[in-house]
């Protein structure tokens, strides 16, 4: 009976998010992960959440960049941000005209993007967050029960990077009101390196604990999801330094800090 | 007693062992061994300065390494994703080892210190790796070389085992990534170097998966599910269906000898690889150490590979086939060698004869059928023989004799007043049923060629034959009836050497 009552009661809170509002509602739910966390569990709940509805955009990172100097990228430190970090930029301090000032920041370090969100008073995202938010179709919490969805998001994850003038916010919103979460950007996460695949991702264990291991092996879930193979091999590719051209982030935050 | 007793079967095991490696060093069944330095042979450390590694893209082979001592070599494998043409019109988002399918040609030495460098192009969307199989250690540099787009990592390995080895990207998606054409072949030469040749190729199947059909036209993107299904829509030689035909023809002149390093990327299909009009002289199974001689086609495992070498014998194209011939045919898995220089009739006649052919629709002679009826109801006349006999010795023995008996002087003898005919009819018999070879005196001019016997003849025929030959161009003769003919090919043995 109160399992009844609490799931009417998540409805109504979906149905009552403004799409309009910077950040969405996802969740509860459960996801079923490519690389299951232990043998035999193939499922993982995962408490409601809000996420951003797209993507952080080069302006808005340049005016965090302009109150923060010491992510500027002549003053970071080679610590905390390799030497991709920001080069799309004109200049330290202004985006210049090649870049799209609403289009996805790129070239972002995961110390940077984290800070970012701080700032904001919210956090990255969970690994287990963004893949929730990532798996629902347009219609469902479960894309892969709406046709075409796992060859779509293969597709999207596959294109090449884009030329750099693409908008956020462009493509359809997925059923929990959030957007480009297949094929604009590879987006951080907070937990980054927890899924381990292994340098040699055809090895049947994890470089460091028996949780995690490599596609082909028995801990795989679900083996059809590819996008979610590439989204796990380019995270476990990751130092936390690192930037690279397709990858930025976007920000979540808890259900009681929205609340506050 | 139980020590003796060990002894006695430890030198009984010692003495096996001895035998069985003689006789492997004098060589198998399969062929002499190509090289002389075994698998575990080191050859000591890199000598002089490192050297940069002469990398090329295929069908091209860096040239044969002159060294004969060990160095540090440098390899730097840059990985791009790039689109460019599978077929016509039809464009696929490749992933590649140096910006083109198969991945550069990288050429050492056995013995060699390989430093390698792999460097992930910045605008790449996907982390990649190498497993080298020419390494030997884990994951055959797969674990050390893991790289972020825009980074770069560095391993070196000792190139230990001579041979033709693949190498491919191994993260994961494994499959996904060598479907996208992350493949391509390491040379690790015997310290000796391979045989000098005058021509050396570099080819490498591999099968892709596209959303749309064979030939769909514009970007076309993986599927999955026909990955997983191995129902490839594309097997083609190095990465698109025109990259070895046309103007992008593999070449040759008449008489080279021409080695292909053929390698097959997969994912999935094995290859059974065929030149048509070819037969390798050698085939170095799977790359390895031993060659096979005089093979037709040979197996390309996923993920192996084969030298093949032949000598080119006469002009022409040779085509490039995985004789699987779907693929070849429906797939593109075709490519061309095309060898040019001059003709050689006694190899190969290029169309001698173009001519119509009827098999068994061809009409039966009234004249023959005539006599054959004639014949069974017990009426056979000589009338009807000579009829038919003309109708089919038009059709064989015309050739030589010549249409009027003439025959040719000095090669086939005549038959029209023939004196060697007409004196002795059971020996004309026996020559069209045994043949006749050695000299022989016609009309006082010698002759000594050799007619076969005419097997394919029926007793009947030769009887109508001979008939109308005894009464034709001015001889003159009784007939010979079938029962004659039947006689002497009772009676007489065909002489040795006369078969036909």
């Amino acid at each position: 009976m109160s399992l009844v009552a609490g799931a009417a009661v998540a409805l109504s809170v979906v149905a009552a998010a403004p799409a309009s509002a910077p950040m969405a509602r996802v969740g509860p739910g459960v996801l079923r992960p490519v690389y299951v966390p232990e043998p035999g569990v193939t499922e993982i709940a995962v408490g409601g959440f809000e996420l951003d509805r797209v993507p952080v955009t080069h302006a808005e990172f340049l005016g965090f960049v302009l109150q923060h100097p010491r992510w500027r990228r002549d003053q970071v430190p080679a610590l905390l941000a390799d030497a991709g970090y920001l080069a799309a930029w004109a200049v330290p301090t202004s985006l210049g005209k090649e870049v799209e000032p609403d289009g996805p920041v790129t070239g972002v370090s995961w110390f940077a993007a984290k800070a970012y969100c701080a700032a904001a008073g919210k956090r990255l995202p969970t690994e287990a967050e963004w893949e929730l938010a990532a798996s629902a179709g347009r219609r469902g919490p479960d894309g892969r029960a709406e046709p075409g969805f796992t060859q779509h998001t293969l597709v999207a994850a596959t294109a090449p990077v884009p030329a750099g003038r693409r908008r956020v916010g462009q493509d359809a919103p997925n059923f929990w009101g959030v957007h480009d979460l297949h094929g604009l950007v590879w987006e951080w996460v907070l937990d980054f390196n927890g899924t381990l695949v292994t340098g040699d991702s055809r090895e049947g264990k994890s470089a460091d604990t028996l949780r995690f291991c490599g596609v082909g092996a028995l801990a795989a879930g679900d083996k059809s999801d590819y996008a979610g193979f590439l989204r796990a091999a380019f995270r476990s590719s990751l130092s936390a330094r690192y930037t690279a051209a397709s990858l930025g982030f976007r920000c979540a935050r808890d259900l009681d800090a929205g609340a506050r | 007693m139980l020590r003796r007793a060990f002894w006695g079967v430890a030198v009984a095991l010692i003495s096996v062992v001895v035998v069985s490696a003689a006789w492997y060093a004098v060589g198998s069944a399969q062929g002499p061994a190509r090289r002389s330095a075994s698998a575990d042979a080191d050859l000591g450390p890199p000598q002089g300065e490192p050297i940069k590694a002469q990398i090329t893209d295929a069908p091209a082979v860096p040239p044969p390494i002159k060294r004969r001592s060990p160095a540090k070599v440098v390899v730097e494998l840059e990985v791009r994703e790039v689109t460019s043409e599978i077929s016509d019109g039809v464009q696929y988002t490749f992933w590649t080892f140096g910006g083109k399918v198969p991945g550069k040609f990288i050429r050492v030495r056995q013995g060699d210190t390989v430093e390698f460098h792999l460097q992930n192009h910045p605008d790449s969307k996907m982390p990649h790796n190498i497993d080298l199989h020419a390494v030997t250690g884990p994951g055959g540099g797969a674990t050390s070389s893991f790289t972020a787009p825009g980074h770069q990592s560095q391993f070196t390995f000792k190139a230990l085992n001579a041979g033709l080895y693949v190498y491919h990207c191994a993260t994961a998606p494994v499959g996904m990534h060598v479907a996208n054409g992350m493949y391509g072949l390491i040379l690790v030469e015997p310290p000796d170097g391979l045989p000098p040749v005058d021509r050396e190729y570099y080819v490498m199947q591999g099968d892709f998966y596209t959303v749309g059909k064979y030939r769909a036209k514009g970007l076309q993107p993986f599927d999955m599910q026909r990955a997983i299904d191995e129902q490839a829509t594309y097997v083609v030689f190095n990465g698109s269906e025109n990259a070895l035909v046309g103007e992008n023809a593999l070449r040759a002149r008449v008489g080279e000898r021409v080695r292909l390093f053929v390698g097959n990327g997969g994912p999935n299909l094995v290859s059974s690889f065929h030149v048509i009009g070819e037969i390798f002289d050698k085939v170095y199974t799977e790359g390895g150490t031993r060659y096979q001689e005089n093979v037709q086609t040979t197996l390309v495992p996923a993920g192996g590979s084969v030298i093949v070498e032949f000598k080119t014998e006469v002009p022409g194209t040779l085509i490039l086939v995985d004789h699987s011939l779907f693929r070849a045919f429906n797939k593109g898995a075709l490519g061309m060698l095309k060898v040019e220089g001059a003709e050689v009739k006694t190899v190969y006649s290029g169309k001698e004869v173009d001519a119509d052919y009827l098999g068994d629709k061809v009409v039966p002679s009234t004249a023959v059928a005539r006599a054959a009826e004639a014949l069974s109801r017990g009426a056979l006349d000589p009338k009807a023989q000579i009829a038919a006999g003309e109708v089919l010795f038009k059709g064989t023995c015309s050739v030589c004799h010549q249409p009027e008996g003439q025959g040719l002087p000095g090669v086939f003898p005549p038959l029209a007043k023939s004196d060697f005919l007409m004196k002795d009819k059971r020996r004309s018999i026996e020559v069209v049923v045994n043949g006749l070879s050695g000299p022989v005196t016609v009309n006082g001019q010698q002759y000594n060629s050799v007619m076969p016997p005419m097997s394919q003849l029926s007793d009947d025929g030769i009887a109508n034959i001979l008939t109308y030959v005894r009464n034709s161009w001015g001889n003159t003769g009784d007939p010979v009836s079938p029962d004659e003919v039947i006689a002497v090919r009772a009676k007489t043995s065909r002489p040795p050497g006369a078969a036909h």
